[in-house]
């Protein structure tokens, strides 16, 4: 916010640009901070009038706009969104309203909640119960279910996060966007400020917080196949140790151990070792290969066959993802 | 009422995912979209969840050797819960994520105000 | 179990594992070599899988893990599944490779690979949608394929295209909520996720009459999740910008698969979980065939006011997806073998349109007003005539690819009268609305170009023409056409995939 108003000041002071050199400049992508401010900082009349008006006027554009040219006039444009707009709310209120009272009515048909004899408890429950410490050997019946039985599922559910995290490094990761030298030069002062004037209860409560945020993670995922928990909560509470420690020390420690390169290694890695695992396993499987492998003493903590090394990669994958988001959205970079 | 009692977790997650439809329909800024968004997505895991429960019964994870039907609830939809969350958690950081970079470039988080400037860009 | 059925599993597999492999490469090169090998390595298996199971007239479930049917994943391949797997990596390496220096220019060097990794995912999981059985892995891979679309759309980075994919993922997102309702419903009144088991229970379900509100109503949600993300009339809004917006390789992709991904999971759920009679008798198809029918007529009206020429295409999008949601609406045999065989030559069209169009963009100094792209054909021949071969395939000329499905949607209207009379209008109106704005474009890309135009002409002249650009679009023509003439074996296909299907 601050950068805006800074440039926003600026602009007013010294404004000898006609607007649309600035939005020449802006195109050619010579200044990416002060391209689009709101347009009431422009020195011309004209312009701001209108466009205040349009945004006025509250509208929410939809495609059926997109066929007017602005060479018209921005009024017939407004008018014309202005009812759009009127009818969009309206039409949305009763879609809206119809699709909420169909639902109540048909959710009220439904099998009441919690009765024993509902159709969901039917006999796919039932072995996954009574002989899924036989077949997976791992305790935590949930954990049998989705590293095992239905083990495609969550490597779709890995991926997923993998591929969000991919989509958003690709977004905001400065060395994707080479354009924004001026933000990278702001961002890292904005680092430097924080290392100056360090937050002492912060950093002190972190330095008993985090070990101990880790190493519970790493216990939940450790016991994801006999206790409550697993891969996706124990990688969550790492991850959150994680940033809780780049938030108390930096970024900049951290990020000498997990940058772009390392990043992608270990996930990736671990997304591997998981789609090898199962790929053995889905294998065997549909080719009656037996390929069984040991799955121990239930309630060990070796046992459970391919559950326990599974549930460590998913720990990994989302630990790092979970550290990434946040380290992608504070200082976008890894 | 009858119909009520048996079945409000059911119509709790209706109502929640219609405020999370209104949000998202009505409202014009992008991050009450996306909560909006998200609301939806949860009220659907409270649905999904609610399925799973059988009264009397505990969480199922096996406890002294005990491997009955009887005494655990439904794991199933506790799976498939999980597996939404996490879809859903990867979702909601690449929409903010979209919001962030329109944020930067437009310095604005209004999607109508952003289309105008888009368009107006555009040209 | 013959080692071939394994084909559908390793496809997908190697496709997630290229995806994950190639963020570790940085040179552009070696990341489009992997993904060419991916592609190849798709093409390969699909084809032997194709002919095996031609061959053996029969279709497989494959068991995903050591749990056989309602407690594991499972795969299920038949013809249908492994022709459409074939087509898909056909056109997206034409795509690809056509689309190359459009990838070159639009998307920065350092966000390359991660492209080509979103492409690399974004093909498993449309596989995942075409090959799986099990609905919740359906959630979830489309799920991923929402993603990666968004992501290839907002890879080319200028603001327009942000826009374009946040108003994509909205719709996306609350058409992935509805379908995810649906699945818990559906689950909640069966208490099975696999198709086969699901559709035992839902038969059961009709016979004796229970829980009819929630079964219609969780059927509603997921044709209207699908729909949403398949651009069905009322809710195309996010299409045109997102496919026009984008780097040619991406919207020929969306436009030529993606949407498709989606279809075809809907007709697997459609004769799958719920049979086409239990269809018929809940009046869902008569929906459908009235929401394809007004797509097929507004998508032509849309595209024939725009003037941006890759927004038209997109537009043109919305109709041909109208006209494939009209044949799964007839409700008959025949309806759907049409829709099917309009998948395919959507297929085919579209990404030559929209690469055909980029070439004739390129040789007329990027503009993308129809006005500016006049004369632009008799500087890029070969894009002039793969657009012209695309526009009368769209419109429905005989001998071209576009034709065959429109006799066949004709033919599987017969059986009802009312389908019938309101078939032949749409299609006659329809073809006609295609004509009009397909045909002026094309004349005026072959006519003469005026002063002004040559001015710009004369100093972009030196534009580079590629090569890959050339072979893709040559490639597109030629299967175009023989999609066209030879039509009849691929409807065989078709049929003895859909009689496996049910």
């Amino acid at each position: 916010m601050n950068n805006t108003n800074q440039n926003n000041t600026q602009k007013s002071g010294v404004h000898p640009k006609k607007p649309w050199d600035i939005f020449a400049d802006w195109v050619n992508g010579e200044e990416p901070e002060d391209k689009m401010e709101k347009s009431e900082q422009y020195a011309v009349p004209q312009e701001t009038h209108e466009l205040h008006e349009n945004i006025s006027a509250q509208t929410v554009l939809h495609s059926e706009s997109e066929h007017e040219s602005h060479e018209k006039g921005h009024f017939l444009l407004k008018e014309y969104l202005t009812k759009f707009y009127k009818m969009y709310f309206g039409l949305s209120l009763i879609v809206g309203c119809v699709v909420v009272g169909i639902l109540i009515y048909a959710v009220c048909t439904l099998p009441g909640y919690g009765l024993a004899e509902n159709p969901t408890n039917n006999e796919v429950a039932q072995k996954y119960l009574e002989e899924g410490l036989e077949d997976t050997g791992a305790v935590n019946s949930v954990a049998g279910m989705i590293l095992d039985y239905r083990a495609f599922d969550t490597f779709g559910e890995s991926t997923v996060l993998f591929v969000a995290v991919a989509a958003v490094i690709m977004l905001m990761k400065r060395s994707m966007n080479k354009k924004n030298e001026a933000r990278e030069r702001l961002v890292a002062h904005e680092i430097t400020i924080d290392k100056k004037d360090p937050n002492l209860v912060l950093k002190y409560s972190a330095v008993v917080l985090v070990p101990l945020t880790i190493l519970f993670g790493i216990y939940v995922v450790l016991n994801g196949h006999i206790s409550p928990g697993g891969g996706f909560s124990g990688g969550a509470i790492i991850g959150a140790g994680l940033m809780l420690y780049a938030l108390a020390f930096g970024h900049d420690k951290i990020s000498k151990v997990i940058h772009y390169r390392s990043f992608t290694m270990i996930t990736g890695c671990a997304l591997l070792t998981y789609a090898g695992c199962k790929a053995y396993s889905f294998y065997t499987g549909a080719n009656h290969i037996g390929g069984g492998i040991p799955k121990g003493v239930p309630g060990a903590i070796l046992s459970g066959g391919f559950i326990l090394p599974l549930n460590i990669c998913v720990g990994i994958i989302v630990a790092l993802t979970m550290y990434g988001f946040y380290s992608l959205f504070s200082k976008g970079d890894l | 009422m009858e119909v009520i009692l048996s079945h409000y977790y059911d119509i709790a997650a209706v109502l929640l995912f219609g405020i999370g439809f209104f949000t998202l329909l009505l409202n014009r800024n992008l991050i009450k979209k996306i909560i909006g968004l998200n609301i939806m997505d949860t009220s659907i895991f409270l649905f999904l969840t609610s399925k799973g429960y059988i009264f009397g019964r505990v969480a199922p994870i096996v406890q002294e050797g005990i491997t009955e039907v009887q005494a655990y609830i439904n794991p199933v939809p506790s799976g498939l819960v999980l597996t939404g969350i996490v879809v859903s958690v990867s979702v909601s950081a690449f929409s903010l994520a979209l919001v962030q970079r329109l944020y930067k470039k437009y310095k604005t988080i209004y999607l109508d105000e952003i289309l105008v400037l888009a368009k107006k860009e555009e040209e | 179990m013959p080692f071939v059925y394994n084909m559908p599993f390793f496809s997908i597999l190697i496709c997630m594992i290229g995806g994950v492999v190639t963020p570790f490469f940085r040179n552009r090169r070696i990341v489009q070599i992997v993904n060419t090998f991916i592609l190849v390595a798709v093409f390969t298996m699909s084809l032997v899988l194709l002919i095996t199971l031609l061959t053996a007239g029969e279709s497989f479930t494959y068991m995903m893990g050591h749990f056989p049917a309602p407690w594991g994943n499972e795969l299920r391949a038949g013809p249908l599944e492994a022709l459409l797997a074939l087509v898909f990596s056909i056109v997206m390496f034409l795509s690809l490779v056509g689309g190359m220096r459009g990838i070159n220019i639009d998307i920065r060097a350092t966000r390359v690979s991660l492209y080509y990794t979103m492409m690399n995912f974004l093909l498993s999981s449309m596989l995942a949608l075409i090959y799986t059985n099990d609905i919740f892995t359906a959630y979830v891979f489309i799920e991923i394929n929402t993603i990666c679309a968004c992501a290839i759309v907002m890879a080319k980075d200028i603001g327009m295209t942000v826009v374009a994919t946040i108003r994509y993922l909205l719709m996306s997102l609350l058409g992935s909520g509805f379908f995810l309702f649906g699945v818990s419903m559906l689950y909640a009144i069966t208490g099975h996720l696999l198709m086969s088991n699901i559709q035992s229970a839902v038969i059961e379900l009709i016979y004796t009459g229970q829980y009819t509100v929630p079964l219609v109503t969780s059927l509603g949600l997921m044709v209207l999740g699908l729909s949403i993300k398949s651009a069905l009339y009322p809710f195309h809004s996010w299409l045109p910008s997102a496919h026009g917006s984008s780097t040619t390789a991406s919207s020929a992709i969306l436009s030529g698969l993606v949407l498709k991904g989606y279809i075809i999971l809907l007709v697997k759920i459609f004769y799958r979980v719920f049979t086409p009679d239990i269809l018929a008798s809940l009046h869902v198809t008569d929906v459908i065939f009235v929401l394809g029918v007004l797509g097929m007529v507004m998508g032509s009206v849309k595209a024939l006011k725009e003037t941006h020429v890759k927004r038209m295409i997109a537009y043109s999008s919305v109709a041909q997806i109208g006209y494939i949601y009209m044949g799964i609406g007839l409700g008959t045999q025949v309806g759907i073998m049409a829709a099917c065989f309009h998948i395919l030559v959507h297929a085919f069209t579209k990404p030559m349109l929209f690469l055909a169009a980029n070439g004739l963009i390129d040789a007329s100094g990027h503009q993308y007003e129809m006005k500016a792209l006049r004369g632009s054909a008799r500087k890029d021949i070969l894009s002039g005539i793969g657009f012209t071969v695309g526009s009368l395939s769209m419109i429905g000329i005989p001998l071209f690819a576009g034709f065959a499905p429109k006799v066949f949607l004709g033919i599987g209207s017969i059986e009802s009268d009312f389908h019938m009379i309101v078939t032949f209008l749409a299609l006659a109106l329809s073809s006609l609305l295609n004509a009009l704005y397909y045909i002026p474009a094309v004349i005026a890309f072959w006519s003469k170009p005026k002063q002004q135009a040559l001015e710009i002409a004369v100093k972009t002249a030196k534009s580079r023409r590629s090569v890959c650009l050339l072979c893709s679009i040559g490639v597109l023509i030629i299967s175009n056409i023989a999609l066209g003439i030879v039509y009849s074996p691929i409807m065989q296909t078709i049929t003895t995939g859909l009689n496996l299907l049910g």
